[in-house]
């Protein structure tokens, strides 16, 4: 008995009922392309998160001024600016603390030439970007030079770079910051959606000092918005978390029994959070999908079992000249097994271009992997494997006789 | 394929004794009803003989049939073909023995649908192990043989009822068997067009030897065997020259 014509034989039975293959592989494509094409998206999703993460620095606290109470009202958090630079100056001196930067922030609008845009304007100290692990493209950041003497300097985001200037090169050229001149220092890199799903390249950074004294102004001089807080270690971030606490209640002056007037973020726990959230999302999308997947192959065998009791009496005449029950099961598990294979061929087709689709149609990012694509086509010819087989042996255990008598 | 060797000293082709077969049908209320269809059928068929099987419809005659082409397995006795003891053999083994020792012709030519004629005499070598190119080889050799080497590509349905017939005879002898089983070869064929299929049988018969064993109501049919078996009620009463 040889394969390679049983295959043959399998073919030719696929052949001769067009139609109702195309019917059946249809059922296997939809299945396989909905896997591949829900594993591309839950894939992109934790690549965009994790991006996400990787662009907000490492080992990060967010301290903000928190809810605060005055008398028996409660205030929401950032209402009342709690927070100063000399705050962040002592959380700068824990042993468990790498760097610190104080952030304050507004809108401004801005113009270069003619061309003028609103964003938001971060006061930082040069720590920031270390903090941030953010480099710049072009030119340099400010130098703590620039933030002792509140010097009018700026570094620009890329986006917001792009819309003052187009292509030119904004390096060394002045721009205005609510009317007053600005020296652009450099250009930061692309740093893409942060998580909360902002664009942090629509930004431009100036000193802290200058912002307070020259910008933005304060009711209270010296307090910040928040600040941001890197740790040594990611081991060592609860330690650190306990001491930030314990430092600004004892500077904040706060007795036993009453609550923080802020709130500190430990941006890694936020991060395995979202990650595990982008994981959930992925296995879900990916377990629906298999649904289809499995309804694809009940479809097969529904289809198999009729072709099986259809061909009854040719089962019955193959037997007759001598096929034996191997070569019986083996041609319609074949039967069934190409079905899935060229469906699971044509969905991974589908599936890519469905992906591709949805990344230009939703600008959403999809990864597909080689490794999904296997586990799409492995799992199709498991499906194929599973509920062919069935059929086939009912196929093969027929009894000669009664085949051949089948009307 | 040393198991299917035949010892050609034998005489013998086919020896059944005492065949038995009883079919055990569910009837539901009264649980299962068995009711036998052969009793004690002693048979011997030498190499070369040309028989025919006659009877009534429920004589047996079939299910004698698919015994002998071990298409079924009897309930007790024993049958030797060609030596061998083939009553209690696995499925797969029969599917050898069909596939090595016997060929089939049937009444209603029990050709495959919607494929050639060529591939249609050469599948039995599908499942002998031959390959492709050689199995199509002696296929169209066969089919000139049979007057039908212009026919090759055609399918069945493209085909009259007696070129079927010589379809199924090439399919029947392609892998050189010793005996032919004929289950009602002309049943479905004109009396002009039967006789040109019992002349292959008789050419077979006498110029390649082949034993033929033909199942036949027609007495001008049975007429072209050496011998006539008679069946009644699923016994042999009937064992001899033709013309009883």
């Amino acid at each position: 008995m040889n394969l390679l014509a049983i295959i043959g034989e399998a073919l030719r039975a696929l052949r001769l009922n067009r139609l109702r293959t195309g019917l059946t592989m249809l059922g296997m494509i939809i299945g396989v392309a909905a896997v591949v094409l829900m594993l591309s998206i839950g894939q992109g999703a934790q690549t965009t998160v994790n991006q996400a993460i990787a662009s907000m620095g490492s080992n990060l606290f967010i301290v903000m001024p928190g809810a605060t109470s005055s008398g028996a009202m409660r205030q929401s958090s950032g209402s009342v600016q709690t927070l100063t630079i000399g705050d962040a100056q002592a959380v700068a001196s824990l042993p468990s603390i790498k760097a610190v930067a104080p952030i304050i922030t507004g809108t401004a609008q801005l113009n270069f030439g003619a061309n003028n845009w609103s964003t938001v304007v971060t006061g930082v100290t040069p720590d920031y970007f270390k903090v941030r692990n953010w480099s710049t493209e072009d030119g340099e950041v400010f130098s703590d030079t620039d933030l002792r003497s509140a010097a009018r300097v700026v570094v620009l985001g890329q986006v917001t770079a792009k819309n003052l200037f187009g292509d030119e090169d904004p390096t060394g050229k002045t721009i205005r910051i609510k009317s007053s001149p600005f020296l652009v220092t450099g250009v930061l890199a692309a740093k893409g959606q942060s998580l909360d799903g902002r664009d942090q390249d629509d930004s431009v950074f100036i000193p802290l000092t200058t912002g307070q004294r020259q910008v933005f102004g304060s009711q209270f001089p010296g307090t910040i918005r928040f600040m941001m807080v890197q740790g040594k270690s990611a081991e060592a971030m609860e330690e650190a978390e306990i001491e930030i606490n314990q430092l600004l209640r004892q500077r904040h002056r706060l007795v036993e029994g009453t609550d923080n007037d802020f709130t500190v973020r430990n941006m890694a726990a936020l991060a395995a959070v979202a990650t595990g959230a982008a994981k959930v999302m992925s296995l879900m999308l990916g377990a629906i999908a298999s649904v289809s997947l499995l309804v694809g192959g009940i479809g097969i065998m529904n289809i198999m079992l009729v072709s099986v009791t259809e061909r009854t009496r040719e089962i019955g005449i193959r037997m007759a000249i001598g096929a034996n029950r191997r070569a019986i099961l083996t041609q319609f598990l074949l039967e069934a097994l190409v079905i899935c294979i060229l469906g699971g061929l044509a969905g991974v087709a589908l599936g890519i271009s469905g992906a591709w689709a949805v990344s230009r149609a939703a600008d959403m990012v999809v990864v597909i992997t080689l490794g999904m694509v296997g586990l799409a086509f492995f799992f199709a010819s498991a499906v194929g494997i599973f509920f062919g087989f069935y059929p086939a042996r009912k196929a093969a255990a027929m009894r000669p006789v009664e085949a051949l008598r089948y009307e | 394929m040393a198991s299917v060797q035949i010892d050609s000293s034998t005489e013998s082709l086919i020896r059944v004794e005492n065949l038995c077969k009883t079919y055990s049908l569910d009837s539901g209320i009264n649980g299962t009803v068995n009711s036998q269809v052969l009793y004690d059928v002693n048979l011997n068929i030498n190499r070369g003989e040309f028989v025919a099987i006659m009877g009534h419809s429920g004589s047996g005659k079939s299910t004698l049939m698919n015994l002998l082409g071990c298409l079924d397995t009897p309930s007790s006795g024993h049958y030797w073909l060609a030596g061998r003891d083939v009553a209690a053999l696995p499925e797969n083994e029969l599917a050898r023995v069909r596939n090595h020792t016997i060929g089939f012709v049937f009444q209603g030519f029990n050709l495959l649908k919607r494929m050639t004629a060529l591939d249609n005499v050469a599948t039995p070598l599908l499942y002998a192990g031959v390959s492709r190119a050689e199995s199509r080889r002696r296929a169209l050799e066969l089919l000139r043989q049979t007057g039908l080497g212009n026919f090759a590509a055609y399918q069945p349905n493209q085909l009259s009822g007696g070129q079927q017939q010589r379809v199924a005879i090439s399919r029947a002898l392609i892998n050189n068997p010793q005996l032919i089983l004929a289950d009602e070869p002309t049943g479905n064929l004109d009396t002009q067009t039967s006789g040109e299929i019992m002349a292959v049988f008789e050419r077979l018969n006498r110029e390649q030897g082949i034993t033929i064993v033909l199942v036949t109501h027609e007495n001008d049919i049975a007429a072209y065997a050496h011998r006539l078996v008679r069946l009644k009620d699923g016994r042999v009463i009937h064992d001899g020259g033709v013309t009883a």
